[in-house]
């Protein structure tokens, strides 16, 4: 068997694990994005649409791009995060799957191409949604989906990373708290950061959502002045997500490596 | 005077159309150590439940203190110690402060409790562990844990469902030994088992149970005497061979027993069974002869395995 | 024939009525070292309060409160943060924690091999949720205070407020967590609570919907939660803010009296 052919059984397992759990995915992935579109994007729209502010496209519009870049962050994150400490240290079938002919790198790369599935479906998903709710055109969004599967991957990798150095699962919420609630808050999802106070800008220009939201945004709304997105270029960005998804998986690798087989 | 701590008439547990608990009697004295004996499932854990007034007693009599457990359970349960099948220690909390919350549910004094855990880690060795939190703990430590956090109220009687399933040897040993010193300090203990030889070594009067009732009472001697002969002699045998021999047993020993793997006769007098054997032309591939034990007293009782 | 022997450490005379302060006592021992989560626990809505209030609120401006008068947004979605943040902690608390304990820890059967009763656990782990929601409540007024979004001193009335949206939610948490079977069943949590966070008047005032779905919307006890807390926090006080507090407390008792018998039911069989 190839690397290939043994991270595609790990892949598999998941599959089967997944086939009893996916109840939990649907209200998540397909529910939840409905309503924040039209709570947040319609109802709030409304208001800000009338309101103080100066954006030049629909409020709707504005949200649901932000929210397709989240979306990805907060699934990549779930994923490269429960799962692995139920791996480890609660279901423990990583334990057990390494004692097959497939090795922690196996494990890692399975979890990943299953991500990348899950992943897809869910941002088509909410694109489809997006676009019923006339936020965006059916074109551009299908051309965001694979930034934004790149930006939840990127957390998935880093993310498994960091769980497999933890020793139970309560640091697991404390990084919901502090990293990926704030950064959900605070990357451009629901008001620019041009908003932010001029000290805390640079901070938000380092975070990895805020380079998923504005590739979103560069491809989903044509028409998106300065005042939605920066001038820094596509390329850049791709650069930085592609550079944190590989030291992701390359950290997941060596210390799974080492907290399975010590 | 003999003094019952428990006493039950015709006690019985429903669970809608199912009988856990099909009208049993039965007296437990001070100072005894009383055991239920029988397989999962026959009604030892419902009985410890009602007795621990955790659960209603459907129909039937009982006293526990000579309190009523339907109107006075809060007494009832004030004086006595639990130790539950399962350990549901507090992982939230430490080894002492497992003890220490389990004294204030019992509303003891802050003053009363502390010197109470000394005792008790050291009654229970885990005076070294006292700050450990309870996860890492072995499975023979939350056992004694356990049993300790059962005896902080210094209760009147102890009751102890299962005590020593799933424990290595060793940690078994080391929890009988513990319970021994209860009993010499005049503990009256409750124990459910289906271990013959916890029954054994820990009961002075035992009941067994199955589907339900109780089927004999005594002390562990006792029943051997009354329920099985002197000597069992278990024969193994090749591959095929048991079934034409199992049809030669006929008036060989006082009984026999085809088990799936072996065949269990049962003789006041081994020595002329074994001759009776050879004639017959059967011819084991081992031959083991030993005293009759509890657990062929149940099998007599209940036919079937114990261990299930 | 049966003798009441003596028992030495707990006489009947000493076996009070009521103990559930018992249960915050393990709590509270309990969570000594969990400082830094209960800690840690003040900081979402108040993120959520800097990421809406501030952030988005540059975008909307002045929106009308309780009463029509105009107000800034940020002083309009901070008593909706508070409100949902005392709803989100209970029913955490009650659901997911109790659940655990109930079913995998088996906590609480040894605890009522113990002179404990149910009734003094339902009553002790909702106090306890309450006791929590209290000291979240606190600092966030005190937040609002120091940015400005609140001015009148009704606003610490929004503290017992909070508390009582906290008491409704957590009886009825702790009730439907006594039907739940697997954790599969705490997906309706979220497909209940989320609903409510985003449409109960949190966000913008329920007249930007036509009038048919406002009234499915005061329904929503998170509204009336709002309302009540918004009304403190603004300093604006009339008398349907009456009916508001009692539709919480009917709630709330309701949810504590099915809890009670439920638990009851399944912790002594």
């Amino acid at each position: 068997m190839t690397t290939l052919a043994r991270s595609l059984r790990f892949a598999e397992s998941e599959v089967i694990a997944y086939r009893r759990t996916w109840r939990g995915t649907v209200i998540t992935s397909f529910v939840n994005p409905v309503l924040f579109l039209a709570a947040m994007g319609a109802g709030l729209g409304s208001l800000v649409d009338d309101g103080a502010g100066e954006l030049g496209i629909s409020y709707l519009a504005f949200v649901a791009t932000g929210l397709l870049a989240a979306s990805a962050m907060q699934n990549g994150a779930g994923d490269g995060s429960f799962p692995v400490m139920a791996g480890i240290l609660w279901r423990k079938n990583f334990h057990g799957t390494i004692t097959t002919p497939i090795g922690p790198a196996e494990i890692i790369y399975g979890r990943l191409i299953w991500g990348l599935a899950r992943l897809t479906f869910v941002l088509v998903v909410f694109a489809v949604i997006a676009v019923a709710f006339g936020a965006i055109d059916l074109g551009p969004a299908l051309l965001a989906i694979p930034p934004a599967v790149l930006t939840g991957l990127a957390f998935t990798t880093c993310i498994t990373a960091w769980t497999l150095t933890q020793e139970d699962g309560r640091s697991l919420s404390t990084l919901f708290r502090f990293l990926i609630v704030p950064l959900f808050l605070f990357s451009g999802t629901f008001f620019p950061i041009s908003q932010l106070p001029d000290y805390i800008e640079p901070i938000a220009y380092a975070t990895p959502l805020f380079h998923g939201v504005e590739l979103v945004r560069k491809i989903t709304l044509p028409g998106a002045d300065g005042s939605i997105v920066t001038g820094i270029p596509l390329w850049a960005h791709l650069v930085y997500l592609v550079a944190m998804l590989l030291i992701g998986l390359y950290l997941s690798i060596r210390l799974l490596d080492r907290r399975i087989r010590p | 005077m003999s003094e019952n701590l428990v006493e039950a008439r015709g006690l019985t547990k429903k669970f809608d159309d199912f009988v856990a608990v099909d009208a049993i009697d039965f007296d437990i004295k001070k100072g005894e150590a009383f055991g239920f004996l029988g397989p999962n499932g026959a009604g030892k854990t419902s009985t410890m439940k009602m007795i621990t007034t955790v659960s209603p007693i459907t129909d039937g009599k009982m006293t526990v203190f000579g309190l009523d457990p339907n109107t006075q359970g809060r007494a009832i349960r004030s004086r006595l110690g639990v130790v539950p099948q399962e350990d549901n220690l507090d992982l939230e909390l430490t080894v002492a402060e497992n003890l220490f919350i389990y004294g204030r549910y019992h509303d003891m004094k802050k003053s009363e409790i502390n010197p109470r855990i000394d005792d008790l880690l050291d009654f229970a060795q885990l005076s070294e562990r006292r700050d450990s939190r309870v996860e890492p703990l072995s499975g023979g430590m939350k056992r004694r844990l356990t049993i300790a956090r059962a005896l902080i109220n210094d209760p009147d009687l102890i009751i102890l469902d299962e005590p020593t399933t799933g424990l290595d040897p060793q940690a078994r040993h080391l929890l009988w030994d513990r319970l021994y010193r209860l009993k010499r300090d005049g503990a009256t203990l409750i124990i459910t088992t289906h271990y013959m030889d916890e029954a054994e070594q820990l009961c002075d009067r035992l009941v067994v149970m199955d589907e339900g009732r109780i089927v004999a009472e005594g002390s562990p001697r006792q029943l051997i005497d009354e329920y099985a002969p002197r000597e069992v002699i278990e024969l193994r045998f090749q591959e095929g061979e048991k079934d034409g021999a199992a049809l030669k047993l006929e008036g060989i020993a006082n009984r026999s027993e085809i088990l799936a793997d072996r065949i269990l006769l049962y003789t006041d007098d081994a020595d002329t069974t074994q001759e009776r054997l050879h004639n017959r032309g059967i011819h084991p591939e081992q031959v083991l002869v030993r005293r009759s034990t509890l657990e062929d007293v149940f099998l007599k009782l209940t036919g079937r395995r114990l261990i299930d | 024939m049966s003798v009441e022997a003596p028992s030495r450490l707990t006489p009947i005379g000493r076996v009070t009525p009521f103990r559930a302060q018992r249960i915050w006592e393990k709590n509270f021992i309990a969570y000594r070292r969990l400082w830094k989560v209960v800690f840690s626990g003040f900081f979402e809505p108040v993120f959520y309060l800097f990421a809406v209030g501030i952030g988005v609120g540059a975008l909307v401006g002045d929106v009308p409160g309780p009463g029509g008068a105009l107000v800034p947004y940020a002083a309009f979605v901070a008593p909706a943060m508070m409100a949902a943040s005392a709803m989100n902690g209970a029913v955490i608390e009650t659901t997911f924690n109790i659940f655990f304990k109930l079913k995998f820890q088996k906590v609480y059967e040894g605890v009522l091999t113990t002179p404990m009763q149910p009734s003094d656990i339902a009553i002790g782990e909702i106090g306890w949720a309450l006791l929590r929601g209290v000291l979240y409540s606190t600092a966030f007024v005190v937040v609002m205070f120091a940015m400005g979004m609140t001015r009148s001193w009704l606003a610490f009335l929004a503290i017992p407020a909070a508390t009582l949206v906290g008491f409704a939610f957590g009886a009825v948490g702790m009730a439907a967590t006594t039907y739940m079977r697997s954790w599969q069943d705490f997906d309706l949590v979220t497909l209940v609570t989320m609903p409510l966070f985003l449409f109960s008047g949190t966000f913008y005032p329920l007249d930007v919907y036509p009038p048919f779905i406002q009234n499915v919307a005061k329904i929503s006890p998170l509204y009336h939660g709002t309302e009540l807390l918004r009304g403190f926090t603004l300093g604006i006080v009339d008398w349907s803010m009456l009916g508001h507090t009692g539709f919480l407390l009917v709630m709330g008792l309701v949810g504590a009296a099915v809890a009670n018998r439920r638990l009851d039911g399944m912790l002594r069989k």
